[in-house]
């Protein structure tokens, strides 16, 4: 056991916790992250590299964390690459490592270590290009088994997610010093303030580096004080276990709130705050960085940052013999936390020749050897962690005699800090390389721009690269008061961004810069020679910053390579941008609560209930969901269709149209605005009357089409095709507002308003005179409209048929639908009456050559293309679509033309979308628009738009159906049953 | 992504409530007009990396047309006005002026 | 009133256990538009006549009696009223409005309204509004979405909103409000 007996001061040692990993049982207690406790525990391997899958251990104690990733959970809450560092400890917590077989500790995959010769920069680009086929059946699922990351989870998520919208003046991203003064500062103006902090604990690093002494007070007590201001103030919204994941335009920012991940959840697990900011503030603090020298990546090495967290918050020994490798004073306040926890300090290894200061001295004070200008050169050890260490000095070049053995079990690494400046590169900032402090930081000359094009980021504390905790407060005071602090100084660092070793070893292959994706320093300078200096390029060829922590730890040092492979300064080579989100988000909280049932809004009529209990079969219409057929018992699908449609043609079918588009259309100018908007006549029609009118763009081709009803001088009902009714509404709303607002026209979308059934067959009118009403149904002229009551409830009726039989479409409030419906279905028994689905509609409106729009047009067909002419003006001095329709194109002879096409073989249906060939089958000349059998003429018939077609009756045309295959199919007429309309006339 | 103020109704919202219309201020010509003129309505738009002014829909909301002048590259919004001005305000020709100028 | 009470029995539906925030159909809602143009008298006194109602100021709502009247845009008001009222209402300002260039209809039946009420109830829609509905004033109207769908919403007491919508995205909206309304996810928040 690791556990120290003291100290550790978020754990509650008292109340223990149970949990497994790789199916084994371990004990933690409260307060303990899963890396915590299985360190505690003595466990140093969690995992295995995801290319040459050597063993590793944990690196960090945070959101950085490359190594330590876990499949949590099992069955339907499995959940794959979460990062231990993240998972707070509860009872029954189950995770398992991942990227190994058979398992962690005997890995097969390792033999891609013995390779790793073969596996350098590039080499999936190099090997796997040929051949093609290879890539998909034989490379790819091989790779994905030895080296995928974490399993996918196969089962659906039984927990649910949401999203909360939120607004607020400032946004203060992080809990620690600078980001409590920051929020105690703008609460104390009065902003709306709103505070995140991506762990469950407020103070940052406060909690560990506790030594400063704030307004008079210990870090501590500072922090209990702020945290108490912030809680009892309105106007500040604070939340724990929420990362600000994403800063975007506008002040645009998202909240990634881990909800029930530290138990099990009740109510969402994951919420996704969507906030609007005036302001946003990222007190996100630095992150250490490794130093890469040989051998870094055993596990036992850790940040030296994590390892006093793990001393000093979780009251673990991460090792009992440490070798801190330091370029900073940093690493001095690690080698005196575990001194003072009672572990032994093996050495301080040094990079700075003269290691001056407070700190230096407290060390050497307590008997702790210092090392100046040394590293560490080379790493001894195995799966179980570091052995050994052979020192090396830092001054006398790269490839160089290794110096002292020193026995360890654990090495601190303290590369200096990174300041977490994502959000201000998220949004557009921009960022400087500072070489003094070898850190990047935000440049204040090129923050992000809100729409007034003022900064909207800001970056406060330990994210503008300062040090000490003084500094830290100084930056977040803002142009407010400072806070008085005593702190220790911060003596000058001296980066290393590669450690000598000797022969072989010196050449990087070892130095490890990305510990997920095993990228070293050789890799890099691989692709540096090979021409890849930009640093985007060298990124995309080695993968470096490319995994699932994007960089966090190995950006700095990679570029650092880079430059000085180029001969370049850090400067010159720039960095990579940082993209959202700050840490991977989980799918579920992207979707938020519309899942399942609520996923997508799909629109009902008012029957819908009615239609399913009839057996109804749906089918999208738009966002509609429309009776396709009613089964009855076990028919099969095509015997519904058949016998619906020998309904409509010999007794008489109801069809629910109120998915129709109705429009309302008034004003003194309506009738010469549908003149503009139709390519037909509407200013003309009679009140009383309805005319079928088509309606173009400005390029000409048809978008949509309907009957217009002139319900008085003045006002005009436009209806549209299913699901047009919105389109067709913005549509007018476009001209008149945009273009034509000198015309005095209103325009109502009406659709939901009225519900509307077509009565269809001969015996439609007896149907609808056995209801009680003062419609005269029989006067009633086709194309005529009438007001009145049937049974007592209002109804429209138009006299319009689109299945060619004798045929009314009834309107009725929708409040009535389902009454009127029932009503129409109950007084007709003997008359056959009965419902009729979209399917069969459409076989009807076929069988007569009557067009789809959407079916027989695809956006490039005009009235002309189809043969309708006749409801093109010729009169009218301007609507939209005819300047285009006199373009070459449109008025050239050979335009693809509605027709019909008869198979030779009459029981051959062809499949819709099949390509017509030209006579020498080079060619498609066009295609089938609509293809079915019709009971009707017992047949099959289909429309299509072929070249010249109207020229090319009786042709004969192949009809290709696969690659080998082609029909036979003659050019009709698309009319192909009752060709007088003498039906829809009695 | 954008916030955006709706001068019809003076709503602030992000653009999830909008609707983009493309370029703005572009004259539908008269029936009897050259091939090239109509081409040229049909089909060419910019395409800057710059200030460019565009229509906008608030789709969502009030369901009325308007005008914005934006950057689209720093995003920047320089103003919105009327779907039935023929040309920027001189208020916003003004701030744009002052804004780019350096 | 007997076909009414059966034509709207759709609307009708009971609430899960367990809300955070309470969430009913009111399904006896009856609706006018009109359109016309806000700023004239005669429109003013029309709207007046018809319902007792002021011309609404931008985004806000005015009320009298039975009716309120909501802001829509900038032509154009919603009346809020009993079901069986609207086509009066209509008629009436019709009358009043006489040659005036305006659009009145009875769309009671095109949309479906429901209350969302409570100390929450402005966190339910937050789950699926791009609005500040904190620092929304009661009588205040805003036409936005909910999910995708096209909503409109009005405050219409400190704890109480009305939330519109086409009537057939009604079951979506109902069972949306409802999984957001849940207790658990409103326990802290």
């Amino acid at each position: 056991m690791s556990r120290l007996a003291s100290g550790g001061a978020l754990i509650d040692r008292d109340t223990a916790i149970s949990f497994s990993f790789d199916g084994k049982k371990f004990r933690g207690v409260k307060g303990d992250t899963l890396a915590s406790a299985l360190l505690a525990n003595g466990v140093k391997l969690v995992n295995r590299s995801y290319k040459y899958h050597r063993p590793r251990g944990l690196v960090t104690s945070g959101p950085e964390e490359p190594n330590a990733l876990v499949n949590l959970g099992s069955g339907n809450r499995h959940e794959p690459n979460i990062r231990m560092t993240q998972i707070e400890l509860f009872d029954g917590l189950e995770a398992t490592s991942q990227n190994r077989w058979p398992s962690l500790r005997a890995d097969v995959g390792v033999l891609n270590a013995a390779a790793s010769r073969l596996y350098p920069a590039g080499f999936y680009y190099k090997t796997f290009i040929h051949p093609r086929a290879a890539w998909k059946h034989v490379f790819e699922p091989m790779i994905r088994r030895i080296a995928g990351l974490g399993r996918a989870p196969t089962e659906a998520d039984p927990d649910t997610y949401e999203h909360q919208y939120a607004f607020c003046d400032t946004l203060i991203a992080g809990g620690g010093p600078a980001g409590l003064l920051a929020a105690r500062r703008a609460g104390e103006a009065g902003e709306r303030v709103m505070l995140v902090e991506q762990t469950e604990r407020w103070g940052g690093r406060l909690l560990v580096d506790d030594d400063a002494e704030i307004e008079g007070k210990s870090a501590r007590d500072w922090i209990a004080e702020q945290v108490a201001a912030l809680e009892a103030m309105d106007n500040v919204v604070m939340r724990l276990r929420t990362c600000c994941s994403a800063a975007f335009d506008h002040g645009y920012a998202l909240l990634y709130e881990r909800r029930g991940d530290h138990t099990i959840p009740t109510g969402p697990r994951h919420r996704l705050w969507r906030v609007r900011a005036k302001q946003i503030v990222g007190a996100t603090g630095m992150i250490e960085r490794p130093i890469p020298f040989y051998g870094n990546d055993f596990p036992g090495v850790m940040l030296a940052s994590a390892v006093r967290d793990y001393v000093k918050l979780w009251g673990v020994a991460p090792g009992q013999d440490t070798v801190v490798y330091t370029t900073n004073d940093d690493g001095y306040r690690t080698a005196l936390a575990l001194h003072e926890a009672g572990c032994r300090v093996a050495a301080i290894l040094d990079s700075r020749a003269d290691p001056v200061g407070m700190l230096v001295e407290q060390a050497k004070a307590v008997g702790l050897i210092v090392m100046p200008s040394t590293g560490i050169g080379k790493v001894m050890g195995s799966k179980d962690g570091v052995r050994e260490v052979q020192t090396v000095p830092l001054d006398k070049g790269d490839d160089v005699e290794l110096g002292k053995r020193l026995q360890c079990d654990c090495i601190a690494m303290a590369g200096g800090w990174s300041p977490v400046v994502h959000l201000y590169s998220h949004s557009g900032g921009k960022v400087v390389w500072d070489t003094a402090q070898a850190m990047y930081r935000p440049d204040p000359e090129n923050p992000p721009r809100d729409r007034f094009g003022e900064p909207y980021v800001r970056l406060v504390g330990g994210a503008t690269g300062a040090l000490t905790t003084h500094d830290v407060l100084a930056s977040a005071a803002g142009e407010g008061a400072g806070v008085p602090v005593h702190c220790a100084a911060e003596q000058p660092a001296s980066p290393v961004w590669f450690t000598p070793s000797h022969g072989k070893a010196a050449l990087g292959g070892k130095h490890f810069l990305d510990y997920q994706n095993d990228v070293t320093v050789a890799d890099i300078r691989l692709a540096a020679r090979e021409g890849f200096e930009s640093v985007e390029h060298a990124k995309r060829y080695t993968t470096l910053g490319m995994a699932t922590d994007q960089g966090k730890l190995s950006n700095i040092n990679g570029h650092a390579i880079l430059a000085d492979t180029l001969g370049k300064a850090m400067a010159d080579v720039g960095t990579t941008t940082f993209r959202p989100p700050y840490t991977p988000i989980s799918m579920g909280v992207i979707a938020g609560q519309e899942k399942g049932l609520l996923f997508k809004p799909v629109r009902q009529t008012a029957l819908h209930d009615w239609h399913a209990g009839q057996g109804a079969e749906f089918e999208p219409v738009g966002d509609w969901r429309r009776p396709y057929r009613y089964q009855k018992g076990s028919e099969a699908r095509a015997h519904s269709i058949t016998r619906e449609i020998k309904r409509v043609r010999e007794a008489v079918g109801l069809l629910d149209a109120s998915t129709l588009g109705k429009i309302i259309v008034r004003g003194p100018d309506a009738g010469k605005f549908l003149d503009l908007m139709y390519t037909n006549m509407m200013s003309s029609l009679k009140p009383g009357k309805c005319r079928y009118g088509l309606m173009c763009n400005d390029n000409g081709f048809l978008m949509d089409d309907g009957v217009v009803a002139r319900l008085d001088e003045q006002t005009f009902l436009c209806h549209t095709t299913s699901g047009g009714s919105d389109r067709v509404h913005a549509w007018m709303e476009e001209w008149l507002q945009t273009e034509w607002f000198d015309l005095k026209v209103l325009t109502a979308n009406v659709t939901e308003q009225w519900s509307q059934f077509a009565v269809a067959g001969p015996n439609a009118r007896a149907l609808l005179e056995r209801m009680e009403g003062d419609i005269d149904f029989a006067g009633l002229p086709f194309m005529g409209f009438a007001d009145g009551t049937l049974n007592g409830m209002p109804v429209r009726v138009f006299r319009i048929s689109f299945s060619g039989e004798l045929s009314y479409e009834l309107a009725t409030p929708t409040s009535y639908a389902v009454s009127l419906w029932e009503a129409l279905l109950g007084a007709g028994d003997d008359l056959g009456v009965g419902p009729y689905g979209t399917e069969a509609l459409h076989v009807l409106r076929a069988e007569k050559g009557f067009i789809v729009i959407g079916d027989e047009t695809d956006g490039t067909v005009t009235p002309h293309d189809v043969g309708m002419s006749w409801a093109v003006s010729k009169k009218k001095e301007d609507f939209i679509g005819k300047r285009a329709m006199e373009r070459s194109d449109l008025t050239r002879a050979g335009r693809k033309q509605l027709v019909g096409l008869l198979t030779e073989d009459p029981k051959f249906v062809l499949p819709d979308g099949a390509h017509a060939l030209s006579a020498d089958g080079k060619r498609a000349i066009g295609h089938v628009t609509s293809t079915y059998h019709s009971p009707t003429i017992k047949r099959s018939i289909a429309m299509a738009l072929i070249e010249g077609g109207v020229d090319r009756m009786g042709e004969t045309l192949e009809i290709g159906i696969d690659r080998k295959t082609t029909v036979k199919a003659v050019i009709a007429s698309p009319v192909f049953y009752d060709k007088e309309g003498a039906r829809q006339n009695v | 992504m954008l916030l955006i103020q709706c001068p019809a109704c003076g709503v602030e919202a992000e653009e999830t409530e909008f609707a983009p219309g493309g370029e703005a201020h572009i004259l539908r010509p008269e029936p009897g007009c050259s091939d090239a003129d109509f081409a040229m309505y049909l089909f060419e738009r910019k395409n800057p990396r710059a200030v460019h002014y565009e229509r906008w829909r608030h789709a969502f909301g009030c369901g009325k047309w308007f005008h914005m002048a934006r950057h689209t590259h720093t995003l920047e919004i320089f103003g919105v006005y009327a779907a039935d001005a023929p040309e920027p305000p001189q208020e916003i020709k003004d701030r744009i002026a002052e804004r780019t100028a350096s | 009133m007997s076909d009414l009470s059966l034509a709207r029995a759709a609307l009708d539906v009971t609430p899960p256990p367990d809300l955070g925030a309470q969430v009913e159909a009111l399904s006896s809602r009856g609706m006018v538009a009109i359109r016309g143009d806000l700023a004239d008298a005669g429109f003013a006194a029309a709207l007046k006549a018809a319902t007792g109602c002021d011309v609404p100021g931008v985004r806000r709502s005015t009320e009298a009696g039975e009716c309120r009247v909501l802001w829509m845009s900038t032509d154009e008001v919603m009346i809020f009223c009993e079901w069986s009222a609207a086509p009066g209402v209509v008629a009436s300002f019709m009358e009043k409005a006489g040659d005036a260039h305006v659009l009145a209809l009875d769309v009671s039946d095109a949309r479906a309204v429901f209350r969302v009420s409570g100390e929450k109830a402005w966190r339910v829609l937050a789950k699926g509004a791009p609005v500040d509905l904190e620092r929304f004033g009661v009588g205040e109207v805003r036409r936005t979405r909910i999910a995708t769908v096209a909503t409109g919403i009005v405050r219409t007491g400190d704890d109480s909103f009305e939330v519109f919508c086409f009537r057939s995205f009604a079951a979506y909206m109902w069972d949306w409000l409802c999984v957001g309304a849940g207790a658990e996810s409103l326990s802290d928040l």
